[in-house]
């Protein structure tokens, strides 16, 4: 559990030495409760304390990656259940779920599938993270010889080894234990081997037992025998269960210290329907999921849960930003309308999506405001005068358009006056206040 | 170290809200506890889904949608009967977006009348939404809540700009009303005190903090309904109390994710399962977060979202 300031600063010298760089040991123990300091900026502390603060300070769910290299996924880690509270820090791996039962013609289709995966959104590089491997084919042989066809065709995209046969576990694993792949299938039934195997190749165990209590008494075990790095399953395959356990584990972990719950949880949602799956794929990742396992990863159902899992995990703190340029809408020309606007995600995709609905091309200047929206950016001066000419004169936009016509957010009509001043040569026209007017407004004005 | 389930206590509960009249009336909201947790509380009524439909031709609705109406979108009665009959809809929302001065700008009298005709055609509740226009709406919805008195209809929005006049009317008509806000939870409380000053009890309220797609601010609109979720039950706020709308479809169907082909997009894979995913997750994602009710559009996407509640109950 996290220590408050009053604590830590029992464990410290006491000396307000000064040499942290902060006046006094209480000042330096609060921001230690913060988390905005290490306690390695203290040179006297006794290696007791630094025993006592290392373990409360060690994250409430256990942190590690899934997988190695570039493509590695961290999962764990989380400090609320709310994002409001502060933010969700890892967001859920997303992996496919291939049966070795397949031919290789289909495993090569599939594996094809995740490597093309990936979707640029708001900056982001989103994908498919992981490969989900499951036994069903009862040969381990035919097992082991997959895994190693699977890793040779995307070296990098993790492993999960969905795999509850210890003796076909074991040969799997070896063959690609360098991709420190995750092997899921230990149960009360065969937990001796799976750890065996889990602590002889050093990589972390998927642990599964029907409902929290049977859980939570397997993570102990299994931790007792030595492996730490778990991801663990409830059996939650419905909504219901999905919602009300992820919430307990979460909950138990963060709020009562329970270790025994400390770590990633797995949901595996197997449907044959696509949309009916990836809609209950939603609530497990809106709740809490680190892992969610997917029969099926259609391009269109990719998109709509990396823009969820982006949504979810947005700081709420920081505004998501795009990038400053003018963007074309349409494909406009010299004589084509000319807005501008401020870099907030949330004002540009509101602003060019009224536009493009307005079907007139137009030329849409977004301008860098620390990803504030209109009204604040300018009472926070950021979107002023001076700045919106400077921003349009250096944009490069008086060489593609003839006319000198530039449409404001009617929000800063008061900006207009200042602005023909600043920007010699233009035309202000004071656009709607608000974006779901723009069609009207830009209509009324190309007729 | 046994394990105990983490419960939490909760002072307050969601109001419980009925709409409609006779067999086919419907119940949200009464849960004392977050979402779908009834480990810890009671969940006494299921989240609603009622069907959009509006007075004239949806014409800027995707093809995706519109497709799926073609035979009685031209007629607000037929539309709504399809939705009960075929569709087996629990309630329809008729938006009447025609008295938009932007869109036909039609009058409040052929509001009152089309509100009429699609209340003696059916019998689940009927959900009655203006056209968005502050001043507009002001006179239309005083107009169709007179229309519709008796039937004990969610009428809305009321926003901070008009809601004088359009509660006088929910309350003289005895309808329940939809107190719209953006996406801020003390506008949220303040609009709600501000009505509930003028005489409307907060039992008859629905608290709409404007619903935002998947993709353009869900996140928003998602920590928002958290938020007046946690106020209600752990604060016991009693302005945070009404059941949630979330009025997913008409956000949901001008986003670029439900418009481009795939054609267009390659990487974005089918339109058409794209749309309908689109409105199912931004649909489901609100129930997840509070919402009691859902306004939605794509039958396809209704179903899936209706699938969801049942394995969430």
């Amino acid at each position: 559990m996290a220590l408050s300031g009053v604590e830590i600063f029992k464990l410290l010298p006491k000396t307000n030495c000064k040499k942290c760089g902060f006046p006094t040991c209480l000042a330096f123990a609060m921001k230690l409760a913060q988390g905005q300091i290490d306690l390695s900026s203290c040179p006297d502390v006794s290696e007791e304390s630094k025993r006592v603060l290392g373990e409360a300070s060690a994250p409430l769910i256990k942190t590690f990656n899934l997988g190695t290299g570039a493509k590695a996924a961290k999962m764990g880690g989380e400090t609320v259940l709310f994002r409001h509270d502060k933010k969700f820090f890892n967001p859920c791996v997303f992996a496919l779920n291939i049966k070795d039962t397949l031919s290789d013609d289909e495993l090569t289709k599939k594996v094809d599938e995740v490597l093309n995966s990936e979707i640029d959104r708001v900056g982001q590089n989103l994908r498919i993270d992981a490969i989900s491997l499951e036994f069903a084919s009862n040969d381990s042989s035919r097992y082991e010889s997959v895994v190693k066809l699977i890793s040779q065709k995307s070296p990098e995209v993790p492993v999960i080894l969905n795999c509850k046969d210890p003796s076909a576990a074991d040969r799997a694993v070896k063959a690609i234990a360098d991709k420190k792949p995750l092997l899921y299938g230990a149960s009360e039934a065969n937990a001796e081997a799976m750890v065996n195997i889990a602590k002889t190749n050093k990589i972390p165990l998927g642990v599964y037992a029907e409902g929290l209590t049977a859980l939570s008494a397997l993570t102990e075990k299994i931790k007792g025998m030595g492996v730490e790095e778990l991801v663990i399953d409830s059996g939650a395959r419905k909504a219901k269960d999905i919602v009300e356990l992820n919430t307990q584990i979460r909950r138990a972990a963060l709020k009562k210290g329970f270790k025994p719950l400390g770590y990633p949880a797995i949901n595996f949602i197997l449907k044959n329907d696509p949309v009916l799956e990836a809609s209950i794929a939603a609530v497990a990742a809106v709740k809490y999921a680190s892992i969610i396992v997917l029969s099926s990863i259609e391009k269109w159902k990719n998109l709509a849960l990396f823009t969820l899992r982006q949504n979810v995990y947005t700081d709420p703190q920081v505004p998501m930003q795009v990038e400053q340029k003018i963007y074309k809408l349409g494909e406009p020309n010299a004589d084509s309308p000319l807005l501008i606007t401020t870099n907030f995600s949330l004002t540009y995709f509101i602003v060019s999506g009224e536009v493009e609905n307005s079907k007139i091309p137009s030329y849409l200047a977004v301008m860098d405001c620390e990803g504030l929206s209109v009204l604040t950016a300018w009472a926070a001066g950021k979107f002023t005068a001076g700045k919106i000419a400077q921003f349009i004169k250096e944009s490069g936009i008086e060489n593609q358009v003839k006319h000198r016509v530039l449409i404001i957010p009617g929000m800063v009509a008061i900006l207009s006056g200042a602005l023909e001043e600043k920007l010699e040569g233009w035309k202000i026209v004071v656009g709607p206040r608000e974006a779901n007017a723009l069609p009207t407004f830009l209509k009324s004005k190309t007729a | 170290m046994a394990y105990t389930i983490p419960k939490e206590t909760y002072s307050g509960k969601v109001l419980g809200l009925e709409f409609g009249k006779g067999p086919k009336a419907l119940k949200v909201g009464g849960e004392n506890t977050l979402p779908f947790l009834s480990f810890e509380g009671n969940i006494p009524n299921k989240p609603v889904i009622a069907y959009e439909i509006q007075d004239i031709l949806p014409e800027d609705w995707p093809d995706t949608v519109q497709k799926q109406y073609t035979a009685v979108s031209d007629n607000p009665v037929k539309w709504a009967q399809f939705c009960q009959n075929d569709l087996k809809a629990q309630a329809v929302a008729l938006r009447l977006i025609g008295t938009h001065p932007d869109r036909g700008n039609r009058s409040s009298e052929d509001a009152a009348k089309t509100v009429k005709d699609v209340l003696s055609a059916i019998e689940i509740p009927l959900i009655i939404l203006g056209s968005n226009h502050i001043e507009k709406d002001a006179s239309v919805l005083v107009a169709a809540a007179e229309a519709a008195s008796g039937y004990n209809c969610i009428i809305g929005k009321a926003q901070e700009g008009n809601y004088k006049t359009i509660v006088a009317a929910a309350l003289a008509h005895n309808h329940k009303l939809i107190a719209m806000s953006e996406l801020d939870i003390n506008l949220a409380k303040q609009l709600n005190i501000l009505i509930t000053q003028m005489g409307f009890d907060k039992e008859r309220l629905i608290t709409d903090p404007m619903c935002s797609a998947l993709g353009y601010g869900l996140e928003y609109t998602y920590s928002v309904m958290e938020r007046i979720r946690l106020a209600a039950l752990l604060q016991n706020d009693a302005t945070m109390q009404p059941p949630i709308v979330g009025d997913v479809g008409m956000y949901v169907w001008k986003v670029k994710e439900t418009l481009a082909s795939g054609a267009d997009i390659p990487q974005w894979g089918a339109l058409e399962e794209r749309g309908i995913l689109w409105e199912a997750i931004t649909a489901t994602a609100m129930l997840t977060a509070g919402a009691n009710l859902l306004i939605m559009r794509h039958p396809k996407a209704v179903e899936t979202v209706n699938k969801v509640i049942e394995e969430l109950v």
